[in-house]
């Protein structure tokens, strides 16, 4: 055995308890992390794939992301013209030219496109109202945009075409409304037209939003209901490369002119939410590993002091400082790899347990129990910064250890 | 041809700084050769641990030099100072200053396993036959907390000697000792200077001790005045 990690062991094993409770402390950071990773990058995972799968990647608006230049701009650019009130202009004829966009998209390799209507609308069953999003789809294209189809629990996209006037609803519609499939009820746009629509779907896709906000119909019937016949307002792309989603949009966008959305914008919200969970994980941990490096600072401070005559024995023996240093940064790095072996064990065990609960969660997403990812990253990375923070917590006491003049201790005896 | 001096102190100063600087040591001169022992006598406060620090580097001069075994050792990096006081010099408190944790044949091997010249089964035959030579053959897996005082200062020595230095410095190693060990102890030291062909530098405040070396230093207020 070295020499420096024999010296090391002899000092923590003079020092058990202390030890024992740095240890422990390290163990609870790693532990902590790892469960805590585990479920909320399991959510996100969760949450993440099934955006990408049952939702377009891309989706082209008919709206404009900034109002439209006005001409006292435009003819007094540098001058002190400020315009207030503008809004961004509303298509009432959905997106212009679209079929010469659709046809140019289609030329592009690595994508496929669907043309889309989309709009509110309220369903009436009875008594009851609910106010869905109506998307008109052409079953054929969106099958190559998105995976709906898997999502259908009830039905299938096609029977759209065969239902005279079909429609697709979200579980949570169909619920809140009280409806199953073969049951009849009016929707109802804005324009005030009314149809008469026959439940032939039900989809479950997990994504709380989806399923409890929206409806699909022929993207025909769409168009008649809300009066807008031949228009569509929604271009739906999706890529073969995901991660090309919001470079890829940032080009269309430019191109033609319209607000096109990544589906990162489209989850903007919930996004922004993981970044916080995020922040809340990396402090609570980090908290835990500050506690646990005050331990190890304690305990090879207390060493330090307790074993200043064993280091002054040793410098007069022919230590160097940095073999001093060495013993001490040992006891951290013992304390930190110990802690992190043990903070594995606890990790592993949070995460089984956690496996283990089965209950209803309806957030973001629906599911029974957490969505939990495992992966060896997690311990690797939970174990080395809870080794390096321990390294550092010793670092400074070894410093002190390393400058002690062995004449100033034997002097004081 | 001559022999080259094992240890030397050329005008050795050493003075604490501060608002009353205090003189510890104060131009001492003199040389030790091999196969001699010298031993350091003087009143309590006469700066006699002081010089020994200072030749056993473990403290910096003020002024003059030091040379060991021909070369001056003030301009050495920290480092290089260490590993002279690890290979050439072995050094023995007054009070044993033994590591608990380690049995008396590790606390014996932990200079030479420092040092790394040898291959441990070398290292460990070493230490025994060290051991063996000052009587602690049956001791050599007791802990320093199970020895007599006089049983821990041999075992002191045994670790000064371990990576055979040419140079062995004591400060006062028989201060605890009753006076047949503080004999037993002496003798041990005569033997390292006339056998093993060692310099020696012994403090001592017993003058029937200090009469068993080749030569006496003797100080006061920090000067060293040969006798
Ligand atoms: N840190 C210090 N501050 C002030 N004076 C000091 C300090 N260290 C030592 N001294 C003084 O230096 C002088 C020499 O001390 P030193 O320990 O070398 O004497 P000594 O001859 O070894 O005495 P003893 O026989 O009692 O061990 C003493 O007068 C002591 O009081
Ligand atoms: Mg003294």
């Amino acid at each position: 055995m070295p020499l420096e990690l024999d010296i090391a062991l002899s000092h923590l094993l003079r020092r058990r308890r202390q030890t024992a409770i740095s240890v422990l402390g390290v163990a609870l950071g790693v532990g902590f992390f790892i469960g805590i990773a585990s479920m909320m990058q399991g959510f996100q995972r969760y949450f993440i794939e099934k955006v990408i799968d049952v939702q377009p990647h891309i989706i082209v608006k008919d709206e404009f992301r900034a109002p439209a230049l006005q001409p006292a701009l435009l003819a007094y650019g540098e001058g002190a013209v400020e315009v207030f009130g503008l809004k961004p202009r509303d298509e009432v004829r959905g997106i212009r030219g679209g079929r010469a966009i659709l046809a140019s998209l289609r030329e592009m390799p690595g994508l496929r496109v669907a043309p889309t209507h989309t709009a509110q609308a309220l369903l009436r069953y009875g008594v009851k109202d609910v106010s869905v999003t109506v998307n008109g789809i052409e079953p054929a294209l969106e099958r190559r945009v998105t995976n709906l189809e898997k999502a259908l629990i009830r039905g299938a996209l096609d029977d759209l075409y065969t239902a005279g006037n079909g429609v697709i609803l979200g579980i949570g519609v169909a619920q809140k409304a009280g409806v199953t499939v073969g049951d009849t009820l009016s929707v109802i746009s804005p324009q005030g037209v009314v149809l008469k629509m026959k439940v032939v779907g039900i989809f479950s896709s997990g994504i709380v939003s989806m399923d409890n906000f929206e409806a699909y119909v022929l993207l025909k019937k769409a168009q008649i209901l809300h009066n807008q016949p031949n228009v569509i307002n929604r271009i739906r792309i999706r890529l073969d490369d995901i991660e090309q989603a919001e470079t890829f949009a940032r080009r269309l966008e430019s191109r033609f002119g319209y607000r096109t959305e990544s589906w990162q914008e489209a989850s903007r919200n919930v996004l922004g939410i993981f970044v916080i969970q995020n922040g809340i994980m990396y402090s609570t941990v980090g908290a835990i590993l500050i506690v646990a490096c005050f331990g190890i600072f304690n305990v090879i401070s207390t060493v330090v002091f307790e074993k200043a005559r064993d280091i002054a024995i040793l410098k007069s023996m022919g230590f160097a400082e940095a073999d001093i240093r060495r013993v001490f940064i040992i006891e951290g790095l013992i304390a930190g790899l110990v802690g992190s072996v043990f903070g594995w064990l606890l990790g592993y065990a949070i995460v089984e347990f956690l496996a283990s609960l089965r209950f209803p969660i309806e957030g973001f997403v629906r599911g029974e129990g957490f969505f939990l990812y495992r992966t060896s990253w997690h311990y690797a990375i939970g174990a080395a910064v809870a080794t390096a923070s321990a390294v550092f917590a010793a670092w400074l006491p070894a410093r002190r250890a390393a400058r002690l003049n062995p004449v100033d201790i034997v002097r004081g005896l | 041809m001559t022999e080259t001096l094992a240890l030397e102190a050329r005008a050795l100063t050493r003075v604490l700084p501060g608002p009353v600087p205090v003189t510890l040591v104060e131009n001492a001169t003199f040389a030790v050769r091999r196969g001699e022992m010298v031993a350091v006598t003087g009143p309590s406060g006469s700066g006699k641990s002081s010089l020994l620090y200072l030749l056993g580097l473990l403290d910096a001069p003020s002024a003059g030099q030091i040379w060991i075994e021909g070369s001056d050792v003030g301009g050495l990096s920290s480092d290089a100072q260490a590993r002279l006081r690890l290979g050439r010099l072995g050094f023995v408190f007054q009070f044993h200053f033994l590591l608990e944790e380690f049995d008396v044949l590790a606390n014996v091997m932990l200079p030479m396993r420092k040092l790394g010249r040898h291959r441990p089964a070398e290292m460990r035959a070493r230490a025994e036959a060290i051991l063996a030579d000052f009587g602690l053959a049956d001791q050599m897996r007791k802990y320093p907390g199970q020895l007599s005082g006089g049983q821990r200062q041999r075992v002191a020595v045994a670790r000064a000697l371990a990576n055979d230095p040419a140079i062995v410095l004591a400060d006062e190693p028989t201060g605890n000792l009753d006076s047949q060990n503080a004999h037993a102890m002496f003798d041990i030291f005569t033997r390292l200077a006339h056998e093993q062909n060692r310099a020696l530098v012994v403090v001592t405040h017993e003058h029937d001790l200090a009469a068993l070396a080749d030569r006496r230093l003797q100080m006061s207020d920090g000067r060293v005045a040969t006798t």
